[in-house]
């Protein structure tokens, strides 16, 4: 496992006893004992990840909002500070170069947090379309982040000295003490259930990670994050998402500024909007016994319409489900397909999303 | 080396199938060390009863919460049984690998193929070089 990169947490996923795997580049924990019983600790107590492979780009200058609302297709310059949103980065395409949250931490200052794999890639981007103005800045490496998710994340906190965590509401952030040191706290996460994401310097982690885990989180490992992301319907970068994906297809129409200003693929994006898209993306769920999992074809009467692009067992429903590009007629609730398992059709149906709520 | 109960009463193929020799044939299952290295086992797909097994051929699948694996006849034999619970109960493989988590019963074409497989020891030394080696 040589040139595999460790986050600041690598020792204590080794001390855990964790299965680790190469994600994006870095040697990262997949799970500790059970993705299943990880996976419910999430949903009814609260997990703790470790996600200091994510990347963080940090724009501060005259320049910086301006920069970053074109770079976004989600509105900037509204955002206020101490808040976040979910944006897309596109290219002059309407693909999606990658998908970010960003934060605006003044009125000068905003940073974006950015998906491991993407992280060179978007910091070339992000300068290629910034002038010294904005002050672009890679900071990934020095700063940790840990997602400590579930219903019980805030009592976990209060544990641990945070303060005034029912007024930070979904989607918003603030400088915080936590065990004895200052973290960025954020009301955010990628699982479906309420929960916080932690921002500390790298030689931080150690420390909040043991305080953290006394206080009762439980660690929970990359393959436990994919499926409550999955449950929740959140699209992953590589997965529903790519360079060639535009947000129409993917449903992230939302996340997309379509009346004012300007951002980087805003015309084929609109465009794409416009005449129709080819392919959209569609929840399923199994109706035959079979497991779907990424890559596997999408069949409607024998002929290959689509693919999936997520797949699995969603341990809070008991169901197989997952996300696939299909054409547009067929990715509405209740339409029908099949899901080819090693060559066999296996009947399947598009339900509403989020899958778990 | 991680912690795997590996019993003397078996004999074990390179992919991590377990066999039990029987009066009937072989009762087939997965290790211990299988179990744990796929983590919760959430799908079985197992052959048709009467089916002819070539020693080798894959002869169904195995799925976890995040992988697919392949499951290979240990010998030449023809499926004879094949566990039902399994589709309504995968999680015997992961809570009783050696008992409830039985995947299925072969008639042995050849007991020679049986005497070939590996022992206790000769498995335990299978995994330990397959961790030595980071796999």
């Amino acid at each position: 496992m040589t040139g595999l990169q460790r986050t600041p947490l690598h020792e204590a996923h080794i001390a855990l006893g964790a299965r680790m795997v190469p994600f994006a580049g870095f040697d990262m924990p997949v799970q500790y004992d059970s993705i299943k019983e990880e996976h419910a600790a999430v949903r009814q107590t609260a997990g703790l990840f470790d996600v200091s492979h994510m990347g963080q780009i940090h724009f501060a200058g005259p320049e910086a909002v301006a920069t970053v609302e074109r770079l976004l297709t989600c509105h900037v310059a509204s955002l206020r500070v101490g808040r976040v949103r979910y944006g897309l980065l596109c290219n002059e395409e309407g693909g999606v170069v990658d998908d970010v949250t960003v934060y605006r931490t003044g009125e000068d200052s905003l940073f974006l947090c950015v998906n491991a794999a993407n992280v060179e890639k978007d910091y070339r981007w992000c300068v290629r379309h910034a002038s010294e103005a904005a002050g672009v800045r890679n900071r990934s490496a020095e700063t940790a982040l840990l997602a400590l998710q579930g219903p019980d994340s805030a009592t976990i906190l209060a544990k641990l000295g945070a303060v005034a965590l029912d007024e930070m509401r979904r989607f918003r952030f603030a400088d915080a003490e936590l065990a004895g040191g200052k973290v960025v706290l954020s009301r955010t996460g990628y699982t479906g259930s309420d929960g916080f994401e932690i921002y500390a310097p790298a030689g931080a982690a150690m420390g909040l990670w043991q305080a953290l885990t006394d206080a009762g989180a439980r660690p929970c490992g990359l393959g436990a994050r994919d499926t409550l992301r999955l449950e929740a319907a959140l699209p992953l970068y590589g997965h529903e998402l790519d360079d060639s994906t535009s947000p129409i297809e993917a449903r992230l129409d939302r996340f997309v500024k379509f009346e004012a200003g300007g951002f980087i693929g805003a015309e084929a994006v609109r465009r794409c909007a416009k005449a129709g898209p080819k392919r959209l993306l569609a929840g399923f769920e199994m109706v035959g016994r079979g497991i779907a999992r990424a890559g596997y074809p999408i069949a409607k009467e024998g002929e290959t319409v689509g693919a999936v692009t997520s797949g699995g067992p969603s341990p809070t429903l008991g169901k197989s489900i997952g996300l696939g590009y299909v054409p547009p007629a067929l990715a509405e609730p209740g339409q029908g397909f099949d899901i080819v398992v090693r060559g066999k059709p296996v009947a399947a149906r598009v339900i509403e999303t989020p899958f778990v709520h | 080396m991680g912690d795997y109960d590996i019993r003397n009463d078996l004999r074990y193929s390179a992919e991590d199938e377990w066999v039990r020799s029987e009066t009937k044939g072989v009762t087939i299952g997965i290790s211990d060390y299988a179990q744990q290295q796929l983590g919760d086992v959430v799908f079985v797909e197992l052959p048709e009863v009467g089916r002819l097994l070539e020693k080798g051929e894959p002869l169904g699948v195995i799925e976890s919460v995040k992988t697919v694996a392949d499951l290979y006849a240990p010998v030449s034999g023809e499926v004879l049984e094949v566990n039902p619970a399994l589709a309504e109960t995968p999680e015997a493989v992961n809570d009783d690998c050696y008992g409830e988590g039985w995947m299925l019963v072969l008639s042995v074409a050849d007991p020679s193929e049986v005497e070939g497989l590996l022992d206790r020891a000769g498995y335990l030394q299978h995994i330990k070089d397959r961790e030595d080696q980071g796999t």
